[in-house]
């Protein structure tokens, strides 16, 4: 493409990036070098390339931007293509990344999206640190966590003094069928992911004891199968796969089984489907708004052209359409971007087990972790306390956990080191015994 | 015991293929879907956005009318016009790469403007199920306007310049069955109970239940027992704060102490205690169900009316015998055990059913009478309509060409309101009428900006003068719209799109409120406001 086209082609967007406007960002100055640096130098992660990437790319791709990378370790299903509108039927099977990055580089010519088909874990700071902006269209709370923990972890104080220049924006969508929200995070300087942990509701759970006894709904049958029935049958000798229709097959027919035997309505291969693999309804419309959203940020936050959404929005066109936007706030003593030491208070450290601590740890609404490993340091020494995601220390140490704090020689002010699938980092909780005084040999 | 073969139903390709929609609006709302016949003018970048997100879900077919030959401008910000298509029909260009996205969409399109086919073939937009138009001059949208109103073909009007954007619903009469509300209070009629749940109920005296006994028994008949209790006492049921107090405090105190002389309130029992703020209120008709009972099509109903109104008069003789709708027929999950439960829910079902039947009944009654065709109404659709009786919506839109003609809101308050985004609205009408004045945007041109916003500002100041507002709007409102200078930002276009999209589906669906009837989205501030114009 000529240079005369090239420049003919951005007319739009010089018009907003060359012309002085009454709302533009108090430090805006107009001028071509703001397209020059969108289209030539500013670098842009886009995490995940489902419904809500593909539609950030092609976004993205037409602001301006050229140096895009996409990340996605996710393989197209036949599910995706009613809304992921980079895919076709013959793309099946294939990574995501890759298919929409080389359907974008096609389309507009001069962008070059580079795909990464592999986990967001696979990459350390030093990937994550080469980019100006990045832009999470992510289904995984546990991934947005990551990703989150990841930007705050870039972060440099010195003597408790931000180093801008290490700040890398976030802007974050999410949507679940006709609902969404998007958000800037400025990390340092306004509420992160974990601020807000609060904004995500639990996942639906129904208690052991209503599957197992009292089933009411065609749900409390499914559950059944899918977590009594299945272990103590194991009808295919693997763990239970939401995308293996012999599987779900089976777990149909039982449930059927179950629910007729209570005279319990209501029990549909698409219920069954949903419940096991924890479906959440999305609609292409949804994710195009949702993702026009934070794709209008980064191009804020890239130009200076107008003030980012200050700092959350929410979307709804179940009735009419409707937003609402506000400033989430930072919570005080953020786990991840406080700079406020953690403690963890134990009532009595004597009476406490360490599966105790752990619950705390996965259950408390300002932690939610999902495997949190625990070490820690007694007399100069490491020492493991729990670890559940390698099977050899999970078998070792298995025994701590209905061990008491005491028992575990755990002291008031001893630091317990913890990692999880939430963050990238290892987080510091400090013991604080409330009856340090108590002195057990 | 040897399990028998598999037989779970073998899903069609295209139930997997739309399967994440389906948990959404459902195979008879796809149906409806794969059904529609979508027009749209202008193949823009929000164009192509918005049937993008209609493609995708599946609809029947779609026909692009565009004149307009691929320009720069359009590689820049439409994703479905390929850079080598300079001076191409944008309509062939853009049918083309839409089509690519969903094999089960049929598309063709018109390389004509459509005041050509307005001039030629009026009736060419008539078996449309929904007209989409964006960039479209008042002079082309006032006689279209009239046109389709009159063709009670719905009509959705966008255009996204700059940072802002707005959608206009045109739509005569739209009738909504399953609006999908967020949150529904259940309707279990325990201030009433009809015979059979009466008898059912009467049967438990909560007082006699051991231990087992009361942890099982269902919220709904500890509720039923302690209200018994109460009205024996009082002559009638709770309805002041005080008087539910009263009931909450005998559940409360209901339990045996255990060996330390404490209550302990069973689950079930607190969900009793929950119950009596959403669920002992005398069945009210919601409000958007009583203005369907009172509209002229449900009084009177004629050989031109739609099913739908033949089973609102079924439904309303219904109301006025009964003193509320037909019950929804299912039952909230609570803390029971499962047969005591299960016999509660069949009890609601059942009754829902025998209800259900007798407003079919008399609906194939009235269709007959007025010389309709049976087969008009089908027992699945009276099912639906039954379930839904409290959840009815019908909107009644305006017409845009009579909004241009005389605005129906008092502008002056809304303008006087700081919150209020009205002046977008005010803005963006000074906007279309420069387009149609002038043959092109305020500030198209570098340095025609300043000269162009006085001009804007005259045709406003004028608009307001012919409404009578004495409000003005603010210069740098008038001096961003100019700066725009009319360009297309592609993020802005795709935020629409898929709202315009969606409220398509709406219509065509009958599932879920559309919006009534103007959508204003300020993409600077991400704020947005509705209207009804
Ligand atoms: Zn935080």
């Amino acid at each position: 493409m000529s240079e005369t086209q090239e420049q003919k082609r951005w007319g739009h967007l010089r018009k907003v990036l060359e012309r002085p406007g009454p709302f533009c960002h108090p430090e805006f100055e107009p001028s071509p070098e703001i397209m020059d640096f969108i289209v030539t130098s500013c670098k842009v992660l886009v995490v995940g390339a489902g419904g809500l990437g593909c539609e950030l790319l092609k976004d993205l791709a037409l602001m301006g931007f050229k140096q895009i990378h996409v990340i996605d370790m996710d393989t197209i299903d036949l599910s995706n293509l009613n809304r992921q509108f980079l895919f076709r039927q013959k793309d099946i099977g294939q990574s995501k990344a890759k298919v929409a990055a080389a359907f974008i580089n096609k389309r507009v010519p001069g962008c070059q999206v580079t795909p990464h088909f592999c986990k967001i874990q696979d990459y350390d700071e030093s990937f994550y640190r080469s980019f100006h902006i990045m832009v999470c269209g992510l289904d995984s709370i546990v991934a947005r966590r990551w990703i989150n923990g990841m930007i705050l972890s870039l972060l440099s104080y010195e003597d408790g003094v931000l180093d801008n220049s290490t700040i890398i924006p976030l802007v974050d969508g999410g949507t679940e069928g006709f609902k969404g929200n998007a958000r800037v995070i400025v990390p340092g300087n306004n509420a992160c992911v974990e601020c807000t942990l609060d904004l995500y509701p639990p996942q639906i759970t129904y208690p052991l004891c209503t599957i197992a006894n009292t089933p009411r709904l065609p749900e409390h049958c499914i559950e059944y199968v899918k977590v009594v029935l299945w272990p103590k049958e194991n009808p295919f000798n693997a763990p239970l796969d939401g995308d293996d229709s012999q599987h779900i097959g089976w777990v149909y027919e039982k449930s059927l089984e179950r629910a007729s035997q209570f005279n319990i309505p209501g029990v549909t291969y698409r219920l069954v489907q949903g419940v096991v693999k924890h479906i959440i309804p999305a609609v292409a419309s949804t994710n195009a708004v949702i993702a026009g959203v934070c794709a209008t940020e980064v191009f804020k936050i890239a130009t200076s052209c107008c003030l980012p959404l200050n700092n959350y929005m929410v979307f709804n066109d179940v009735d009419g359409i409707y937003t609402y936007t506000y400033a989430a706030e930072r919570r005080d003593n953020c786990v991840v971007c406080s700079q406020v030491p953690q403690t963890l208070p134990i009532e009595d450290p004597s009476k406490v087990k360490l599966k105790d601590l752990i619950k705390i740890l996965c259950e408390d609404e300002m932690f939610q972790m999902k495997n949190p490993g625990l070490t820690t340091v007694i007399d100069g020494k490491n020492k493991t306390l729990y670890i559940s995601t390698i099977k050899s220390i999970e078998e070792r140490t298995r025994d701590n956990l209905n061990k008491t704090l005491v028992e575990l020689g755990l002291k008031d002010g001893m630091d317990i080191m913890v990692a999880d699938a939430t963050s990238p980092m290892t987080l510091v909780f400090t013991l604080k015994f409330a009856t340090s005084d108590v002195e057990m040999k | 015991m040897s399990s028998p073969a598999p037989k779970s139903p073998e899903q069609s390709e295209k139930s997997k293929k739309y399967d994440r929609q389906l948990r959404l609006w459902g195979d008879h709302g796809q149906k409806f879907l794969e059904n529609s016949k979508i027009c749209l003018i202008n193949a823009t970048a929000l164009g192509t956005e918005i049937l993008k997100s209609l493609v995708l879900p599946g609809i029947g077919s779609f026909t692009i009318v565009d004149g307009e030959k691929v320009t720069d401008d359009d590689i820049g910000s439409n994703f479905f016009i390929e850079s080598d298509s300079i001076g191409m029909s944008r309509a062939q260009v853009a049918t083309q790469n839409l089509l690519e996205l969903n094999p089960d969409v049929r598309g063709d399109y018109i390389d004509e403007s459509v005041d050509h086919i307005m001039a030629h073939s009026q009736d060419f937009f008539d078996t449309f199920s929904v007209v989409i138009a964006t960039c479209l001059p008042e002079k082309v949208l006032m006689p279209l306007s009239r046109h389709l109103w009159e063709k009670n073909v719905p009509l959705i009007v966008c255009r996204s310049v700059g940072f802002l954007g707005y959608i206009r619903i045109q739509v005569k009469e739209h009738t909504i069955i399953e609006a999908h509300p967020d949150n529904e209070n259940h309707d279990l009629r325990l201030d009433n109970p009809w015979p059979a749940l009466k008898e059912h109920l009467d049967k438990v005296d909560v007082t006699k239940l051991d231990n087992k006994e009361r942890s099982h028994v269902p919220a709904v008949v500890i509720l039923y027992y302690y209200l018994a209790q109460f009205k024996s006492k009082h002559g009638h049921l709770p309805k002041t704060r005080a008087e539910k107090e009263e009931v909450k405090k005998m559940i409360t105190e209901s339990p045996p102490p255990d060996e330390h002389g404490i209550k302990n309130l069973e689950e079930n029992f607190k969900e009793a205690i929950r119950y009596i703020n959403t669920c002992i209120n005398p069945i009210k008709i919601p409000p958007n169900l009583q203005a369907i009972l009172e509209d002229d099509s449900c009084i009177n109903v004629n050989q031109n009316s739609s099913p739908f109104w033949v089973l609102c008069a079924a439904l309303k003789e219904f109301v006025e015998k009964e003193g509320a709708p037909p019950l929804k027929g299912t039952l909230p999950d609570m803390a029971a055990d499962t047969s005591s439960y299960i016999t509660l829910q069949q009890l609601y079902q059942k009754q829902a059913q025998t209800q259900c039947e007798i407003i079919y009944r008399r609906a194939l009654e009235i269709a007959r009478n007025l010389g309709l065709s049976q087969e008009t109404i089908t027992e699945s659709e009276a099912k639906l309509f039954c379930k839904h009786a409290s959840e009815l919506h019908v909107i009644r839109g305006s017409c845009i060409a009579d909004e241009y003609q005389k605005t129906r809101v008092d502008l002056t308050s809304c303008l006087e309101d700081p919150d209020s985004l009205m002046f977008h609205y005010i803005t963006l009408r000074g906007l279309e009428r420069f387009i149609s004045e002038f043959n092109s945007y305020p500030g198209q041109l570098d340095d025609h900006v300043e000269p162009d916003v006085l001009k804007l500002k005259g045709i406003i100041g004028k608009l307001l003068g012919e409404w009578g507002c004495s409000q003005i709007i603010r210069d740098e409102r008038v001096h961003e719209v100019c700066r725009y200078g009319g360009a297309e930002l592609h993020s802005v276009s795709a935020i629409l799109g898929g709202c315009a999209a969606h409220e398509a589906i709406k219509l065509i669906t009958l599932q879920y409120k559309p919006l009534n009837n103007t959508f204003i989205y300020d993409a600077i501030t991400s704020t947005s406001a509705s209207f009804t114009l």
